[in-house]
């Protein structure tokens, strides 16, 4: 079983930011700087907000497919994990991604990527997120 | 020595288009951040004496060492030298203000000088840019600029945008500061100040971390908050009506200003209610960067237009109570469509909805005593309840074609030392009062407060607390109360926690929580330090000329009865005679 993100309904979202604020947290430090998740307006507050979550793409993932030195490494079958090791920080994955749900973390140079450990649902106060299964079922393959 | 607060202060000249940064940890070891380190950083930058619209006034914004830590410490605190009453100028907004400042690097940001055509600041972490904004003056609404601003500058979702509207071009003395659309630095004139130095707007952002010295005991804080901010009852109520949900709390007391304060109770309360405005009109919740309340409610406002049928415009007013007091009961106006387009007006313009509403309340009893003839209206004849007369006159006071514009324009004060009516002209030290015809405590809150607002230290707290025990308000005990709020009041917007989390944010939690941050104070420094702000504060005041003995109470705030029945203004003297005395030691 392979879970991911999932914005379950961005019309209650307020734009709070707790789930960016607590993604960074993870590591111990205050401020965005280190988040996987991402909110902005949709154009002004007056129209709600984006929040922008790795989808956790079916391999091979644009991100993965890009990285000129196999950091970025398949779980199984969906979505990546970072080989921080191996990571040159050129940066390609995230143009790569589509959606741009690949962050920058700008003290270590390198990207920021998704774990899909839920905490920013968790401190969502608003059950804008959740932590889905990724339905593998009548997939194209 | 901590490492771990938000030191750097950038400083910004109009004048020579030139920035530097310099460290004052110093500043924020001893005043904590926020109102303590800019009531320093006014006390060094403006000049004594300053016309508050002339080069030697500053403008200085300053976060807190909790920004970005810890839920609802994130208002951004901005110090000037007010135009509307010509002395202390304080105002706090939140939105994404303070975690835009605090996460491009920042503890405080000082501005000063005049620049020599229209500019935009766009400060992007250590690159500061001064931009053109001659396309921008003029425009008819702050909202337009914080559209054009967006699309042309990186950062979305992690900055803040505070522009001012027309009337702070034109300097009207109670324009505000708008940010994220819905946010203000609403009261004293901060956007006049803007206007007077060409600045059309700050743009802030930046994603920088914030590293904390006990990483355990931060978790362990964290959890505090967080639960008890979503889980006490005492916020609910910011969170399900939010703060309109007043409306008709003081209109059972009887303590809600109406018609000019002719009247304490408004039988259309019903309709401008927090809970009708919720059932009929709500259409939006939304919240500040890291707080979990969501206390902005946006109403949903529909109008057909005239000249072409299924045409519909809709716009999202934010709705308060303060604005529902100022452009609702205090006019008379119980239509909530009138009272939301004028809040509409009010945003469009860049007025502080407050002190425009009590201008409007005087301007009609003027109209109505013909201390003003219908020349110097325009035509215009103001009447209780006439919504569609106030947006007109708005618009003129932002367009100032006359003298008798030109004096609404600086405030009820000001227009009655021309026009007379002074009896009825309600300001507290040259401010306008928000909303709450409470009882003696709540004036002498006003009247003594650093910025005369109600904020600073809840008078109407202390008087609504005492309904039914009015012998208990004696002088001495209003006086007490209001200094030991005020005191620690300087505290929270030291940390630059919003007020809302006062009772989370007790001076034991504030403690543990400087402690992640190696600030070490204890329960009993912090209220040293809190009353010590206070009176830098007042030091600044007495510096631009403030007297106690200056204040002025006009005859209305006696005649209309409170809940606590005729207000005594022995009991108001003598509370402001004794606050003196313990400011003064």
């Amino acid at each position: 079983m392979v879970r991911r993100l999932s914005v379950v309904d961005l019309n209650r979202c307020t734009g709070c930011q707790l789930c960016s604020i607590n993604c960074a947290r993870r590591f111990g430090v205050g401020g965005l700087g280190k988040s996987t998740i991402h909110v902005k307006s949709a154009g002004g507050v007056e129209r709600g907000f984006v929040v922008v979550v790795c989808r956790a793409c079916k391999e091979p993932a644009p991100c993965a497919r890009v990285c000129p030195v196999d950091a970025l490494k398949s779980r199984k079958g969906y979505g990546v994990t970072l080989d921080k090791d191996k990571c040159i920080g050129c940066g390609e994955c995230v143009e790569a991604c589509p959606i741009g749900a690949v962050f920058w973390d700008e003290e270590n140079n390198k990207p920021a990527i998704c774990v899909y450990c839920g905490i920013c649902a968790k401190y969502c106060p608003y059950d804008v997120l959740e932590l889905e299964e990724v339905k593998t079922g009548g997939e194209v393959n | 020595m901590s490492q771990f607060l938000p030191s750097s202060v950038l400083y910004v000249d109009l004048s020579k288009h030139l920035y530097r940064v310099r460290n004052r940890q110093e500043l924020f070891e001893k005043y904590i951040g926020g109102t303590g380190v800019a009531t320093q950083l006014l006390l060094e930058e403006c000049e004594k004496g300053a016309d508050p619209l002339g080069p030697g006034n500053v403008i200085v914004f300053a976060v807190g060492p909790l920004t970005n830590l810890y839920p609802m410490a994130s208002k951004t605190v901005a110090m000037f030298k007010s135009p509307h009453t010509g002395n202390l100028g304080e105002s706090h907004a939140g939105g994404r203000s303070a975690i835009a400042i605090r996460s491009a690097g920042y503890g405080a940001i000082v501005i000063k000088g005049v620049s020599e055509s229209p500019v935009y600041l766009a400060i992007h972490e250590d690159r500061v840019f001064f931009r053109d904004a001659t396309a921008y003056w003029g425009m008819n609404s702050a909202q337009t600029v914080g559209r054009v601003i967006r699309e042309n500058e990186p950062g979305s979702g992690n900055r803040t945008i505070m522009r001012i509207g027309k009337a702070g071009e034109n300097l009207v003395t109670y324009a505000n500061l708008v940010t994220e659309t819905y946010r203000h630095f609403g009261r004293l004139g901060l956007g006049a100040v803007f206007g007077s130095k060409r600045l059309k707007a700050v743009l802030v952002s930046g994603r920088k971390t914030t590293p904390v010295a006990d990483r355990k005991l931060f978790k362990e804080v964290y959890e505090t908050l967080y639960n008890q901010q979503t889980k006490s009852s005492a916020l609910q109520k910011y969170h399900d009506l939010g703060t309109a949900s007043n409306i008709l709390v003081l209109n059972e007391l009887k303590g809600l200003p109406t018609r000019n304060l002719k009247q304490a109770w408004f039988e259309g309360a019903e309709e401008i209610s927090g809970e009708n405005l919720a059932e009929k009109y709500l259409g939006r919740r939304v919240a500040c960067a890291h707080c979990p309340v969501a206390c902005i409610h946006l109403a949903t406002l529909r109008e057909p237009y005239e000249d072409e049928p299924y045409f519909y415009k809709t716009t999202m007013v934010p709705y308060d109570y303060e604005l529902l007091y100022a452009l609702g009961c205090m006019l008379g106006v119980s239509s909530v469509t009138g009272v939301l387009k004028l809040i509409d007006e009010v945003e469009n313009w860049g007025l502080d909805a407050i002190s425009t509403g009590v201008v409007l309340a005087w301007a009609t009893e003027a109209v109505q005593k013909e201390l003003v003839t219908k020349e110097e209206t325009l035509g215009l004849e103001p009447k209780w309840g006439d919504y569609k007369t106030y947006l007109r006159m708005i618009e003129l006071i932002v367009e100032q074609p006359n003298q008798f514009y030109k004096h609404l324009a600086r405030g009820v004060e000001k227009a009655a030392e021309k026009y007379g009516g002074m009896e009825f002209a309600l300001a507290m030290g040259g401010n306008e009062p928000a909303g709450y015809h409470t009882g003696p405590a709540g004036y002498a809150g006003f009247y003594t407060g650093a910025r005369h607002s109600h904020l600073d230290s809840a008078g109407y707290g202390i008087d609504q607390k005492a309904v039914g025990k009015t012998q208990e308000l004696t002088a001495q005990n209003i006086a007490n109360g209001l200094i030991k709020e005020e005191a620690w009041r300087q505290v929270l917007s030291s940390l630059v926690v919003c007020f809302f989390a006062r009772g989370v944010y007790t001076p034991e939690i504030v403690a543990k929580a400087l402690k992640t941050v190696d600030l070490n104070f204890t329960e009993n420094q912090l209220m040293e330090t809190g009353l010590k702000i206070l009176k830098e504060k007042y030091r600044f005041k007495f510096r631009e000329g403030f007297e106690f003995k200056n204040l002025r109470i006009p005859q209305r705030i006696l005649e209309t009865e409170s809940p606590h029945k005729n207000i005594q203004k022995e009991i108001i003297e003598q509370a402001i005679e004794l606050y003196a005395q313990k400011i003064k030691t």
